[in-house]
Order: structure tokens, then sequence, then C-alpha cells
């Protein structure tokens, strides 16, 4: 089960969210952006914490009813998706996200780097890939 | 590539480890030839946003209603400059080069030849106005070069399928669909000139979200010569 998808640029600022549970909480957007900024402060953090130079930031975070899983590509961009804590294969569905972004957004010629992502073929494709985990 | 290289005989395996420059290839071989789609995604969004640029003012709001209007005939025009070379080289490539005289024959061929040329798959549909006696109506319901664009509300009715209008314009300007006054370099919308117009619209559904949809209208001396044909 997959609950929501964040992307977050390299700036630390949150670029797309999508929530696709029923009742689940939610945040007012104001709040979303601030936990987008604090989530890229703590992936610094975490690697500057490693003892052994050049490691990444934090992947994974497990609590006992959710689990959030992060990837951050080569130019800085971060997927957060937070999923049930029993959901498996999340790094196939992790690079079929990436894959999807790369192809629906950054192919896009209407698509400013960096900035906020309304692009509808890329929504329709992200649900496509949820509706097949979720249901 | 490889195919090409061991063809032209031993020396140029020896002497030339990379892929042949472009004017080398063999220009009749059209498998080896396809061009990756993602490369193709990239050059076309660049080109989009370069004509976004050069149409509007970038941030002045007033101005980007008319550049939208400008941006299809713009776009367009680097269609029309591909259709022109497309139609040459589909021609040299066929078995039995012929140039079409008559309206339907012309769209065939627009549909079956040029669309499998360019894309490896015929069009979808090809109809004619029930409305209009001079417009016919090409659709593509997965058009490859639109493959990724979302197009934003605030452009209206733009449709990046413009290019594809471009093309097929020069295709029937290249075989005398067009009369002589046609002047496609400028990017002036204003001006009735007349001509043979192709446009695109998009026919979305929720099975094919990108349906694009390219309506010809023919000039009334392209008309009154399928009629010349007919004998009336």
């Amino acid at each position: 089960m997959l609950h929501s998808l964040y992307i977050i640029n390299k700036a630390g600022g949150l670029i797309y969210l999508k929530n696709y549970t029923d009742g689940i909480a939610t945040l007012s957007s104001n709040e979303y952006l601030v936990l987008a900024g604090t989530f890229h402060s703590i992936h610094v953090i975490t690697s500057k914490l490693s003892p052994v130079p050049g490691s990444s930031g934090i992947e994974v975070l497990e609590a006992d009813l959710f689990k959030m899983f992060c990837i951050q590509t080569p130019t800085g961009t971060k997927f957060l998706l937070v999923t049930d804590p029993l959901q498996s294969n999340v790094d196939a569905i992790m690079r079929k996200i990436y894959e999807t972004y790369a192809d629906y957004v950054m192919k896009n010629p209407f698509y400013t780097p960096e900035m906020p992502i309304r692009a509808d073929l890329f929504d329709l494709n992200l649900n496509k890939i949820v509706k097949q985990i979720n249901s | 590539m490889s195919r090409d290289s061991s063809s032209v005989g031993g020396t140029a395996a020896a002497t030339a480890p990379t892929a042949p420059h472009i004017l080398d290839r063999n220009l009749a071989k059209t498998r080896t030839s396809e061009t990756s789609l993602s490369a193709f995604a990239y050059v076309f969004a660049e080109m989009i946003q370069y004509s976004q640029k050069r149409v509007s003012g970038v941030e002045d709001l007033e101005k980007r209603s008319v550049g939208s209007r400008l941006l299809s005939p713009f776009l367009a025009n680097f269609g029309h400059r591909v259709g022109l070379r497309e139609l040459e080289l589909t021609l040299w490539r066929e078995k039995n080069p012929k140039r079409e005289t008559r309206v339907l024959q012309m769209l065939i061929f627009i549909n079956s030849v040029i669309w499998k040329s360019l894309f490896g798959k015929p069009a979808d549909s090809l109809q004619k106005s029930t409305d209009n006696e001079d417009e016919y109506m090409l659709t593509d319901n997965d058009p490859v070069i639109l493959k990724y664009i979302s197009l934003p509300k605030e452009l209206g009715s733009f449709n990046a399928g413009a290019f594809m209008a471009g093309i097929v314009e020069a295709v029937l300007d290249g075989c005398h669909f067009v009369s002589s006054s046609v002047n496609y370099l400028g990017v002036d919308t204003d001006k009735k000139k007349k001509a043979s117009r192709v446009t695109a619209h998009s026919t979305a559904s929720d099975t094919a979200p990108n349906s694009m949809t390219l309506l010809i209208k023919f000039d009334k001396s392209v008309l009154q010569r399928e009629r010349t044909f007919d004998g009336k």
C-alpha cells in the first residue's frame, strides 16, 4: 500500500505532493512545505553523521505504522515514498516513479526545472502505477 | 550501422571504430536510421521553448495570450522545413515514386507512407468533413511526438502537433496542393493567404489522452483542379 509521494527539489522545496489512500491524516499546504524543508535538512545531517566518508543521506525510516523511503537522484532531487510497513519491492516502485518523472516531467517542454510540477500526463501515469499496487 | 561499415569494405572497419558520419550513411536504409525517442523529445522540447521565447515577451501576461496564438504558426514553420525534406527523402526511398495529383490519393499517401516513414506506423483515421467539402481530418490517437507533452491550460487551444501540421502542409505544398502565393516563412497569421491550411487540434479522451487531429483545408484552386480531373 502506498500512502503518499513527495518530490523535493535540490533546494529543499516541495515541488510535488500526492496522497493516494483515503483516511490518512493530511496537513495544510504550508505545513507540507515546512515538512519537506525539514526533511531536506535531516537528509543533509544524516549524511554528515556518517563515520564513513561519501555516504548518502537517510534512505529508509521505519515506524510501527508506516515506512518512508527516500532516493536522491544525481541532480539532487529527492523522491519520498510513504508506504505501509508491509509493502515490498519498494526499490522497483521507486525506479518506476523516477522513470515516469524523467519521461513526463523532464521531457515536457512546459516544465521549468526546480519548479512545482503541473503535468497531466505525469499524474495520469503515476496513478496507473499506484493503482496497480494499491488495488 | 555496423552493417553499413562492413559493407563498405575492410578498410572502413579498421580505420573507423565509431559510427559513420550521418552524410556517409546509406540513405536507402531505414531500419538502422531510427532516432531515439528520448533524444527527439529533448530536441523537440527545446524547439518549443525556443519558439515560446521568440513569440512572447516571456513574463508579460497580456503578451502571453498573443504569444500562444503566434506559437502554432511559429512551430508549424519548423515543421514546414522538415516536411519539404521528408517528402523528397520518402519519394527517393519509394520503389515506384509518383507525385500524387488527386486529393484522396495524396491524403492516403500522407496517412500511410509519410506517417510510416516518420513514426513507423500509419495514422489512425482519415475522414472527410461532412460540413465542408474542402476539409479533411487526419487523426493519430497516440502521436509519438506528443508522448511526453502535457499542455498547460493558459496556452489555450495551442497544440504542439502544430509541428506535424507544418510537416503535412509542406508535403502538400511540395506536391502542388497549395496555390503559388503561399509564403510560410513569416509568422504573420493575420493576412488571409490563398492556400491550403493544416491546423492541429487536440481530440483527447480518457482512453487516448494525447489524441490529435489535423484539420486539412484545401484551397479553392485545388478543388477546381479536382473537378477538372473528373471531367466536370
